[in-house]
């Protein structure tokens, strides 16, 4: 019983952080492009100097 | 996925497709100002599909002078373009260079979708909810007992609660809206039976007892959540991919005002007075009557001729029209909303009638739906009162039937196969407005298309270049390069390899031909009665002295004849069509003869020549009236009237713009074979969908004896639910896998 005081609000926490970095990332703009994020690890960007 | 090969695919489409390049003006105008000198300009590009596509769009037009960023979003198909300074760089023409065509998008088409983010986010609250709901109820099904059930219950209403109030809301509000109107939908029983759920459990947990079904009502509202997300996303990639193609109404045109000054204007501040220059390749923005200047015009888009006409000083020309070789001065008769634009616009909302009757499968059979669960529920509730007096437990069997009977296989299954319909669709280059619309597309048995601009191109094809002597054909072709007429088109593709002609000097004398001098000889490409002026008397050919003509020094050379290209696989695709049983008929604008030898030559039987905008829309209110369910393909400006007025309608990217609005589907390559693709998938999606309510009802019909028996614990209720849903969406990926995709 006393394991569970703490383990659920940790397992909630933690659900609650992954809930939050969704949100966020869906903010941010992430969401925006999926099909080009797929496509763009393909491309090799060039080494410029500065950059 | 197939990977870039834009070659063939795109060279295609340059040569087929009309274009105008935007002037440099309308691409200021369509921009978005950021900083004082930043500008951001969204550019749509259909033709990026691929890494490569991305890196060789960006970095070309990083190059670009006064650039500062270019950005590809492969899912929107779209550039975005941050550029500085008064003068715009020249974008456009970089990306035609290499083989992408580019068009304005509308500043406005920029907000960011609200209803979808909120959605999204809605999914997200109530996937985090019902994963740990679940987590508690699982120990308490696998034997938590006492005051550790108990406090696993309170911990679950207390997720619960956001969860509700957040994602449900959406359905609370949707049934609030329809109860409010009298009427009953889909998510009538969601919300009472969500609610309830939620009111019982709580009852339970207060009063510790041992079955709560929060994880239930929780996780109903995720998979209806993502049913609904799916929907809007495919609505919503179909509308911003239409909205994005290319701009056919002008913009805005040079207006030359009184004291010499010019000024470049948006459409809609052009009054009736106005004088306006419009420049060889421009469209005319509103109606008016030429004042100065001679050029050829296409109406190909208006009137559905596909000749070009030549007009001169008193012409009254219409909005719509492109000016294709001279430039020319017109005075604006019209404001825009006069204009024959907005003429079309009424008759397109008088025409609006069978469609906004078609009510969708899924509103059919939830308006069957609700009242027959809630009346199940309430009989059990009584019977189980009258059997036992019980009335705690009375209502928890009822609350059960709700909650077992929730429409969550129901709420999946006709988005989810339209979703995978939809994007096997796109794949192929094929848009669909909603998913209502394949639904009637489904149901058609007649097809009509129109001819100019949707069964051929609406350009000029060379088809006696065989007969033609080499070397003249090859002079003909370096002359007509000059020009940007049709016919010049089409025969500046017969160039010679390699052999370019010197010419001392070309002009082009618009709505006659050009005039090319080599060595003193004078060449002429163009008109007979002009070109050849020393054969007038007896060079007339069968043409009369109309057709085109290739002379030295006045003396016929060569003669070419013209007819209208047809679109690739025009006449695969009515074949397809007629093995679908579907019977085509062609309506168009166009002359008698010009009709026949299309419709001949397509195997197309029935026509209906020289008809006038409502005249078409007449002819398919006829066939509605016999009972025929009628599809309209078509793109002209004078099709949109019968594009609204048909059960459904499929329009080509080239349309003009409200006809791409008015029609359901849009296709972007040239083939027509998209017709039958597109209702074949229909058809098939139509088939998968019934399949799918067969699939709830018979789960219901299994489901709902068991609840109503008192036998359904939490646990039974999350098994049943979870499988009901996972069978509908696996039945609806078959679609994906079915047919193989053929590339249109």
């Amino acid at each position: 019983m006393t394991t569970l005081a703490y383990l659920i609000p940790v397992a909630l926490f933690l659900g609650a952080l992954g809930l939050g970095s969704f949100l966020w990332a869906l903010r941010s703009g992430q969401y925006e492009d999926l099909d080009g994020a797929a496509e763009r690890i393909l491309i090799e960007r060039e080494d410029k100097p500065g950059r | 996925m197939s990977c870039c090969a834009p070659g063939a695919e795109m060279a295609l489409d340059m040569g087929s497709i009309t274009s105008v390049v935007p002037s440099s003006q309308e691409i200021k105008l369509a921009s978005r100002s950021l900083d004082d000198d930043l500008r951001q300009t969204e550019l749509s590009v259909p033709s990026v599909h691929c890494a490569t596509c991305i890196q060789t769009i960006e970095t070309a037009l990083g190059k670009l002078d006064r650039v500062e960023s270019a950005r590809v979003n492969l899912s929107t198909k779209r550039v975005s373009v941050r550029w500085h300074g008064d003068e715009v760089p020249p974008f456009v023409v970089a990306l035609r260079r290499l083989g992408y065509q580019a068009h304005l998008f509308a500043p406005e088409a920029d907000e960011k979708d609200r209803t979808l983010s909120e959605l999204i986010r809605a999914v997200a609250v109530a996937g985090f909810a019902a994963g740990n709901i679940m987590l508690l109820s699982v120990s308490v099904w696998s034997g938590a007992e006492g005051a550790t059930r108990d406090l696993f219950h309170w911990v679950s209403a207390l997720i619960a609660i956001p969860a509700l109030a957040f994602a449900g809301g959406i359905f609370f509000k949707s049934a609030w809206n329809a109860l409010r109107h009298g009427r009953t939908n889909m998510d009538v029983p969601i919300a009472v039976g969500v609610s309830l759920a939620y009111a019982m459990s709580l009852y339970e947990t207060i009063t510790h007892g041992d079955h709560a079904y929060f994880d239930a009502s929780v996780s109903l509202l995720f998979f209806l959540l993502i049913g609904r997300t799916l929907d809007h996303l495919m609505r919503e990639r179909a509308r911003t991919a239409v909205k994005g193609l290319s701009q056919l109404a002008a913009r805005g045109a040079m207006v030359l005002r009184d004291d010499g000054a010019r000024d470049y204007l948006p459409v809609g501040e052009i009054e009736p007075g106005m004088l306006l220059l419009i420049a060889a390749g421009e469209r005319i923005p509103v109606d008016g009557k030429i004042t100065r200047g001679t050029s050829d015009v296409d109406c190909s888009l208006v009137s559905g001729e596909s000749t070009p006409r030549s007009v001169a000083p008193n012409d009254a020309v219409q909005a719509g029209v492109l000016n294709l070789t001279g430039p020319l001065t017109i005075e604006a008769t019209a404001a825009a909303k006069d204009s024959f634009l907005a003429e079309m616009v009424r008759l397109m909302e008088a025409a609006e009638g069978g469609r906004a009757q078609y009510r969708r499968i899924a509103d059919r059979v939830s308006a069957l739906y609700a009242p027959v669960v809630h009346l199940t529920a309430l009989v059990t509730f009584l019977g189980w009162m009258a059997a036992t007096g019980d009335w705690h437990r009375a209502i928890t069997i009822a609350i059960a039937v709700l909650i077992i009977t929730c429409p969550c296989a129901l709420g999946l299954a006709v988005p989810i196969v339209q979703v995978v319909a939809a994007r096997r669709l796109f794949e192929n280059g094929i848009m669909v407005k909603d998913g209502s619309a394949m639904e009637r597309l489904a149901t058609i048995d007649t097809a009509v298309f129109d001819k100019t601009g949707t069964l051929t191109l609406g350009q000029p094809r060379l088809i006696n270049a065989s007969s033609i002597d080499p070397a003249m054909l090859a002079i003909a072709a370096d002359m007509a390069a000059h020009s940007r007429h049709p016919f010049s088109k089409a025969i500046a593709g017969f160039a010679a390899p390699g052999g370019q002609h010197k010419f001392d000097a070309v002009t082009e004398h618009p709505g006659f031909g050009i005039e090319a001098t080599v060595a003193g000889n004078i060449w002429r490409l163009g008109r007979r009665g002009w070109a050849g002026w020393k054969a007038r008397t007896g060079g007339e050919g069968k043409h009369g002295f109309g057709g085109t003509v290739l002379t030295k020094d006045g003396i016929i050379g060569a003669t070419f004849d013209f007819e209208d290209a047809l679109r690739a696989d025009a006449g695969a695709a009515i074949q397809q069509l007629n093995d679908a049983g579907v019977s085509v008929e062609m309506l168009s604008g166009d002359t008698a003869a010009a009709c026949a030898g299309v419709a001949k030559m397509l195997g197309v039987d029935d026509f209906v020549p020289c008809l006038m905008p409502s005249g078409k829309v007449e002819r398919i209110e006829t066939l509605a009236k016999d009972g025929h369910k009628v599809l309209m393909v078509g793109d002209g400006l004078n099709d949109t009237p019968a594009l609204s007025a048909a059960h459904v309608s499929i329009a080509p990217a080239t349309a003009a713009d409200i006809g791409r609005n008015a029609a359901d589907f849009v296709f972007l390559r040239e083939s027509l074979l998209a017709v039958p693709l597109a209702l074949d998938v229909s058809r098939k999606a139509g088939s998968l969908i019934r399949q799918n309510i067969a699939i709830a009802i018979v789960y219901n019909a299994v489901a709902v004896p068991i609840a109503i028996l008192g036998h359904v614990t939490p646990l039974i209720a999350a098994i049943a639910m979870s499988a009901s849903s996972l069978l509908v969406i696996g039945n609806a990926l078959r679609l994906q896998s079915s047919t193989p995709n053929s590339p249109a």
